[in-house]
Parts: C-alpha cells; structure tokens; sequence
C-alpha cells in the first residue's frame, strides 16, 4: 500500500522543528510500524538523504523506548500496545499519518522524533528504590506475600517508563508513571516501611523537574500501554498524604 | 509544612477539601431553595431561619473561604500548568481518552463564577444590605425575599441564566465529585466506577433541581 507521512523533523536541541511530507510506496500490511519506518529510512539513505531518527530497542513491548505521538495519540491507534508493537494493519492504503515526539517541557526533543526522558530517571533517583542492602536473591518465601497484593504490585510494576502518560496528559504530568513506581514498592513488605517518604520525595521531584499536576482527566490510563490504572495514583496521593506534616 | 504547601499534591488536596465543602453547601442551599415551590410564606420563613440560625452565621465566612480557597489555589496550579508544553502538538485526539468537563474545569469553573458575582448582586448582597421589604407572619419581622426572587424568575433571560447555570455546576461537578475523591486517595478500581455513578447521579440532583425552580415561576407566567 501507498502511504503518506508527515513526519516532525528536528536538526538538534536547539533548533526549529518542522513537519516533513514523504510519500512511501510499497507498504506491506505484515509490516510493524517501525519496520515502516527502517524502511523509509533505507531509502531515504539510498537517495543520499538524512534518516529520521526515532528511538526503540526491544521492539516487543518491555523496554520503553519506542515514544512516537502518531496521528494525535501516543503509541498510535491502537489501545495497550507500544509503538513497535502497532501493526500497519491498522492503516489503509493512501492513508496520511502524522508522527510527532513526545512534546513536553520536562522531555526536550534532541532530535527528530526523540525526546530526552532523563527526567523518568531522575525521579527514579528520588526515591524509586528501597534503601536498604537486599544483598543476594532471598528464599522466595522467606517473607510471605498475599497474592492479591502481588498482583497489584505486578500491576503497577509493568510500567516501562515509556512516558505515555505524560504526553497523552494536557497538563504533561508524570502521575500516572510516579504512582506505579510508589504503588508497586508500597504493596509489598520491603517497599513498605518508606512508602510516604519515597511518594513526597518523588512528587517533590516530578514537580521540580517541570511536569503539570494532575487534574484526573484519566487521559494518561487510556493512553498506557501497560494499562496501568487510576487506582494507583489514588494510592499514591494516600501515601502523599499519609506523610502529613512529617517532612 | 512547607513540603507539604509546596507539593502540586498538597495544594490539590486544598482544591479537593475546599470542593467537598461546596458540593455540600449545594445540598444546603438547594434544600432551602426548594422551600420556594411550597409557596411564599414557607420559603420566607426558611430564609429567616437561615438567616439567624447561629450556625448559618459561622458557617458563613467559612464558606467565603472555601470558595476563595477553591477558586484562587486552582487557578494557580491551571496557569502552573500552562507551561508545561511549550511546543504544542499539531494533532491531537483526546474525544476518546478523556471527558470534556474534564478538560475545561477551569474554563467551567470561571463560568459558574461569572454566574456566582450575578447571582450575590441580585439576591445575597440585597438581602444583607437592605432592599427588601419585610413581611410579618405571627408576628415575626421577616424578609420578604420571595418575592425578590420570584420576581426575578418571571423575566425570560434571567430564568434562562439561572438554567444556564445549573447546566454549568452539573459539568463541573460531573468531574469535580470524582476528582475530589481520587486526590484524597479514597478511591481505587471498584470505587473510582462506584464514584463516578454517585457524582453523576448527585450532579444531575443539584442541577435539575436549581434549574427546576426559574422554569416553575417562567412557567407560571405563561399558564396565568
């Protein structure tokens, strides 16, 4: 099939962006949307030109690196998967696509369709951790966990980090991504005992680095790949507030 | 203190505290104001007794500050939050992912209060500063603000502002009940779907019934 792409191209940090027209012949419908994409940039090389540059790695789903903002959605049309698991079936033929990257004062794009997350990072080092040494793998029942409070925390711990929910939020917010991290450690025993102190410590970076607050428009849940719910960042402002006046 | 004061979440925890006072001052008010279709001397005697109800009386500023609180803290964090992408997207879909109200809170916010400087000028600041004349019942002084407000209810447009202002509280609250609870951290996956259904159901209460009232008295004018 025949498509059209606009796609954001960017020289570097500093300099102006603008959308560029290409018009891609012999799409094949088995494709992925980033094979779509190696494929416009093997002829984009052949006829001398630069290639665009997104960002991807595992291309199955778990790493996060893949952050396009196609035809007004993060992650595209479809619902819970990740850029490179977007399949151009979910396209016809003549169709016009519109790539962006993420767009958000804390994610500066560097260059074409990659936006710098270092900020996830950063709010990592906050307080994403346990500070405690957990030394080697324990005996798996050492500490027994009940199994609902192991699924909830799974279900927190799937986020990738990919920063979805901060570009799908109108306010660019990362609420959805710091409540999975706070959510996942203070469901389970060893995460527990910091829980308040790690959900300010975190907050007060997120707010730090330029991220919006949240305003529950609940954009950031129907945008995740991982699906990750409201009910986390409900916990996480219990665990905020838990800490009351204490810091 | 100050952490807590300097967090978004912190200063969203007043926004939320502040809102629940007013969605429960809505149920107050529309209580009395239903006194209204029970004829003048029930709604008369439901406005003195709110009027000197000790009570009432405390209750008074602190409801002047939950409003100041709510409006002026969400103001705030809405300008706060304007900055956080500079560079816009040039599509971008969101009919799916998240409501309208929910979106336009402040936009909605600012409407109701527009609607809420109209609505003291017409009635709060003439029945606290005079204007009104009295009417005894029992021999009981009271303020006849019955006929204030019916008075009022009987003119097309401003029957219409009144409806239009119900319609206005009814989206705010359609997001703002749930939200409410969601940044108190008193919801979770069952809870979020069970507050949703009550803030519906309550928005829906407190707009039909403030509407209910202008469109009784227009009504009238047109049967008599």
């Amino acid at each position: 099939m025949d498509i059209k792409l606009k796609i954001w191209r960017q020289e570097g940090p500093k300099s102006e962006g603008s959308f560029v027209d290409y018009n891609l012949t012999g799409v094949s419908k088995d494709m992925s949307f980033l094979e779509m994409l190696d494929f416009l940039n093997k002829k984009l090389i052949e006829n001398g030109d630069d290639p665009v540059v997104f960002e991807h790695d595992c291309r199955e789903g778990i790493c996060g690196s893949c952050a396009l903002f196609i035809n007004g959605r993060p992650h595209g049309p479809d619902d819970l998967v990740t850029t490179c698991e977007l399949r151009m079936t979910k396209f016809n033929d003549g169709d016009t696509i519109v790539i962006e990257p993420w767009r958000a004062k804390s994610f500066p794009v560097i260059k074409d369709l990659v936006a710098d997350r270092h900020a996830f990072d950063k709010i990592m080092e906050a307080g994403g951790f346990i500070s405690v040494n957990t030394g080697s793998a324990p005996e798996a029942n050492s500490i027994p966990v009940p199994r609902e409070k192991a699924d909830e925390a799974f279900d927190a711990a799937v986020c990738i980090g990919c920063g979805a929910c901060v570009a799908a939020c109108k306010n660019s917010s990362a609420m959805l991504f710091v409540a999975a991290k706070v959510s996942h450690l203070a469901l389970l025993p060893q995460g527990r005992a910091e829980s308040g102190k790690r959900a300010r410590a975190m907050l007060a970076k997120m707010d730090e680095l330029g991220f919006g607050s949240c305003t529950n428009t609940g954009a950031c849940e129907a945008e995740c790949p991982k699906g990750i719910s409201l009910a986390h960042i409900a916990r996480l402002n219990r665990e905020f507030l838990k800490e009351g006046f204490r810091s | 203190m100050s952490s807590f004061l300097n967090a978004s979440v912190g200063r969203k925890f007043l926004v939320s505290i502040s809102g629940l006072f007013l969605i429960t001052f809505l149920a107050v008010h529309l209580a009395v104001n239903l006194f209204l279709l029970a004829g003048q001397e029930a709604y008369n005697m439901a406005a003195h007794f709110m009027a000197t109800n000790p009570a009432i009386k405390i209750m008074e500023p602190a409801l002047a500050l939950g409003f100041l609180l709510h409006i002026v803290v969400s103001a705030y964090l809405t300008v706060t939050n304007q900055g956080t992408r500079p560079q816009k997207y040039s599509m971008v879909d969101q009919r799916k992912t998240s409501s309208w109200p929910s979106r336009n809170m402040f936009v909605l916010g600012l409407l109701i209060l527009i609607f809420l400087a109209l609505h003291l000028s017409n009635f709060w600041y003439k029945m606290k500063f005079g204007g009104v004349a009295y009417i005894e019942y029992d021999g009981v002084q009271v303020q006849d603000a019955y006929t204030l407000v019916t008075g009022k209810f009987v003119i097309w447009w401003y029957a219409l502002i009144y409806v239009a202002g119900a319609v206005f509280l009814r989206l705010h609250l359609l997001h703002g009940f749930q939200s409410a609870f969601q940044t108190l951290g008193l919801s979770n996956q069952l809870w979020y779907k069970r507050l949703t259904v009550i803030g519906t159901v309550y928005a829906l209460i407190i707009a039909a019934g403030f509407a209910i009232i202008p469109v009784w008295f227009l009504a009238g004018t047109f049967l008599n």
